[in-house]
């Protein structure tokens, strides 16, 4: 018995969610929903209890990085891939995200899914995500990641597109695999770079190799080795966490069920791209431009995405742009070199923006259906659990301690302020959380608050059942609590989750410039400024949706082009659809596929095939099957043999030379 | 000692004779024997060029084709007798199954 069993065989953690997804998939289609259950919440379940006894064995051998190389993979030369796995802080923090808030979403999605078709179908594919999922954060290779990386987007597609018969919902399906395709691409040739330039893809070597003092720090605007890579990396981190410009595919990703998009598209799978870029961290901190990059792109989606989110009126679209949002805070605090302070938000933001959809859940199910919250109204006393729980992950979102989303944020916007140029990427992230406060507010008062503007004959509000509210309940208690390992930062003691990171990490991060105690007053001037907007976003959404509802609709009157704008999202999807999607659908009927294939192929190939047939037609004659015209022909044949031998000079001279 | 040249001629005209009857006759057994005589006049041929040389090659091709007429022979009889029986007649024109 090996000491450490669960890290010695830590494949088992994968290995259980692929077996619940095979079990169901093969053979779900005839067994009762609670069957189906069994499997899917006990191969989750059973999977998030390795887990936590894994990174229990972790904690308890002194938190060293624990890698194992399970069996080799590819060789080719003296380059080796394998499935290797590893364990370390980072991904302690990932694993336990993706199990334990993965196994609550599928409990709530047994309540959710209770009267839909193809039930075992679902949670075959969210079985498959979730042992892509771990594939991705357990790696410690590059290329390993990148199978967990595209098999989590593969299962995207799949639950996307889950209510396949809807075209809206396959279409959506298809631009999410479409767009992550070309993030893909970046991150592929990234990997070939980093793969070119050090000869490996494993995590360990390559960072060793990487930190060698021969690669001296790329300065701003230096394209060398790393600031390429990254870029590259970066650009598939762009297109799997929703980034600028690749961010169109989230919003319309919400075609799937909400359970779908609490786990893959908020909690797990989208926050895979700063995953990726806090593991590469090593790369990026060699160069400047990357980082600068990093936080420059994520800084403008957090602004860009919270701004089109004020004036949505679907409760799913309102979450996915502050989804983007929020991913946009995490790539910011990764640019400016606060990496754990990126993880913090991604840890928090599963939480509360897991239990946001949930709840959103929980409300479209009470209204049987209706997702827009212009025909909601006054909820909060029909579905109190469900109310009070959204309101909780909407105080943790908006940044009010002490819930968990103030520390996070609090610690990224602090990073931001604290690097040399940081002011402008610090101002716009706290108008962001203004913007964050506001818009969720607005969704609160929206559906819960204010009068019923739906058909009360007709709508028979009801509260979900307990296999819903129960993952509310649990994720409403770690909303609250999940951020209190940083609290002690506040008043001068120490970052338990910074310092718990820091062997991942290093501690070139957050560099002190100041004194502890002038540190310590300056960030406590800095969350108060935080909480400041946050309250000032909700009094806004307060006054303009609940005190004065008409105000609302005249400040839209009176900016209408602003308004309308925003409502159509900036038009993006329309300036790509003008000059990307057009000009390509254009090429491809009628360069590739009228010209190249009809034309040239299909011709050379039509017209070859017409030209035999056309000889075929005419010499098929001399085939008369008329035994006596062959005899002819036979002498014929031997006369022009004849012929040709005496009267070509020389033609019958090696076979006859000897007779003459 | 008769001349070559008039082995030669009789040969050519036992080959003309075989290639007339092989092209123009009917009856599936004579167009058969044209053709052996066709390759008799060859035989014909190579024996008096080997005589007039004085080498024996020639006399070796008689026997080897003597040898592939008697198995065109017995193969050509076996396929003659089956169209025979299956078709009741030995006319080439009436062997037409493959006719267009």
């Amino acid at each position: 018995m090996p000491t450490r069993p669960m890290l010695e065989y830590l494949w088992i953690v994968q290995l259980l969610p692929l077996l619940g997804s095979a079990i169901n998939g093969l053979f779900g289609a005839k067994w009762a929903n609670k069957t189906v259950n069994w499997v899917a919440l006990g191969s989750t379940g059973l999977s998030f209890a390795c887990a936590l006894e894994a990174v229990r064995e972790f904690f308890e051998s002194g938190q060293v990085l624990f890698r194992k190389e399970f069996f080799t993979w590819i060789t080719a030369g003296n380059f080796r891939a394998g499935f290797d796995l590893q364990m370390d802080q980072l991904t302690v923090v990932m694993v336990l995200v993706v199990t334990g808030v993965g196994w609550l979403i599928h409990i709530y999605a047994t309540g959710y899914m209770a009267h839909e078709g193809g039930y075992y179908r679902f949670f075959s594919y969210l079985n498959l995500f979730m042992f892509f999922m771990l594939i991705l954060v357990l790696a410690a290779n590059y290329l390993l990641l990148f199978v967990g990386w595209e098999g989590v987007g593969l299962c995207s597609y799949l639950l996307i597109g889950f209510y396949f018969l809807r075209k809206s919902a396959s279409d959506a399906g298809k631009k999410a695999f479409i767009v992550n395709r070309i993030g893909d691409f970046g991150f592929m040739l990234g990997m070939f770079l980093l793969f070119r330039t050090f000869r490996t893809l494993d995590f360990t070597a390559l960072f060793q190799a990487a930190s060698n003092p021969s690669w001296g720090p790329e300065g701003w605007g230096q394209f060398g080795t790393f600031t390429v890579a990254c870029l590259l990396l970066f650009m598939g981190a762009c297109g799997k966490s929703a980034q600028l410009p690749l961010y169109v595919w989230l919003p319309d990703a919400m075609e799937g069920p909400t359970p779908v998009s609490a786990l893959i598209h908020a909690a797990t799978m989208v926050t895979a791209g700063v995953y990726v870029v806090a593991r590469s961290h090593v790369l990026f901190t060699h160069s400047e431009t990357a980082l600068v990059v990093v936080a420059i792109v994520g800084c403008a989606t957090a602004f860009f995405a919270a701004t089109i989110g004020l004036v949505q009126t679907d409760i799913k679209k309102v979450l996915a742009y502050s989804t983007v949002s929020q991913l946009g805070y995490m790539f910011l605090a990764c640019g400016v070199g606060a990496f754990s302070a990126g993880i913090f938000h991604l840890l928090t933001h599963a939480f509360f923006k897991a239990l946001l959809f949930l709840a959103a859940g929980s409300v479209i199910h009470a209204m049987g259906g209706e997702q827009d919250m212009r025909h909601m109204g006054g909820l909060s006393k029909k579905i109190k659990y469900t109310y009070v729980t959204m309101l909780i992950a909407t105080l943790a979102i908006a940044g009010i301690p002490p819930l968990a989303g103030f520390f996070s944020k609090d610690a990224i916007l602090l990073s931001a302020f604290q690097i040399p140029g940081g002011h402008p990427l610090y101002a716009l992230g706290l108008l962001t959380a203004l913007l964050t406060s506001f818009y969720m507010f607005r969704l609160i008062f929206l559906t819960f608050h204010g009068k019923p503007r739906y058909d009360e004959h007709k709508v028979h509000v009801h509260e979900s059942p307990w296999s819903m509210l129960g993952p509310l309940v649990a994720l409403a208690v770690l909303s609250v609590i999940g951020g209190w390992v940083a609290a002690p930062a506040l008043w001068g003691g120490p970052d338990y989750f910074a310092n718990f990171l820091t062997p991942v990490f290093g501690s070139h991060e957050g560099a002190e410039v100041l004194s502890e105690a002038a540190a310590h007053s300056f960030e406590l001037t800095l969350a108060v400024v935080a909480v400041v907007s946050a309250l000032l976003g909700l009094a806004n959404a307060y006054w303009l949706y609940l005190k004065r509802p008409e105000k609302a609709e005249g400040l839209a009157k009176s900016m209408k082009g602003v308004y309308t704008t925003l409502l159509n999202k900036y038009y993006v999807d329309e300036l790509y659809v003008a000059t990307i999607v057009k000009p390509l659908l254009w090429i491809s009927t009628n360069v590739l596929w009228k010209t190249a294939d009809v034309a040239a192929i299909d011709g050379a190939v039509n017209g070859l095939a017409d030209g035999i047939t056309a000889v075929g037609d005419r010499t098929r004659h001399t085939q008369s099957g008329n035994t006596r015209s062959y005899a002819v022909w036979v002498v014929i044949g031997a006369l022009v043999l004849i012929a040709v031998i005496f009267l070509w000079p020389g033609a019958g001279k090696p076979v006859l030379g000897w007779v003459r | 000692m008769v001349p070559t040249n008039y082995y030669i001629i009789l040969s050519a005209i036992l080959f003309g004779i075989g290639v007339f009857a092989f092209v123009f006759k009917r009856n599936i057994i004579t167009i058969f024997m044209s053709i052996e005589l066709m390759l008799n006049a060859v035989n014909l041929a190579f024996v008096a060029f080997s005589q007039a040389w004085g080498k024996l090659d020639g006399q070796v091709f008689v026997l080897f084709v003597i040898v592939v007429a008697a198995a065109e022979a017995a193969v050509g009889l076996g396929i003659i007798i089956l169209i025979a029986r299956n078709r009741q007649t030995l006319n080439v024109e009436r062997v037409d199954l493959m006719k267009l």
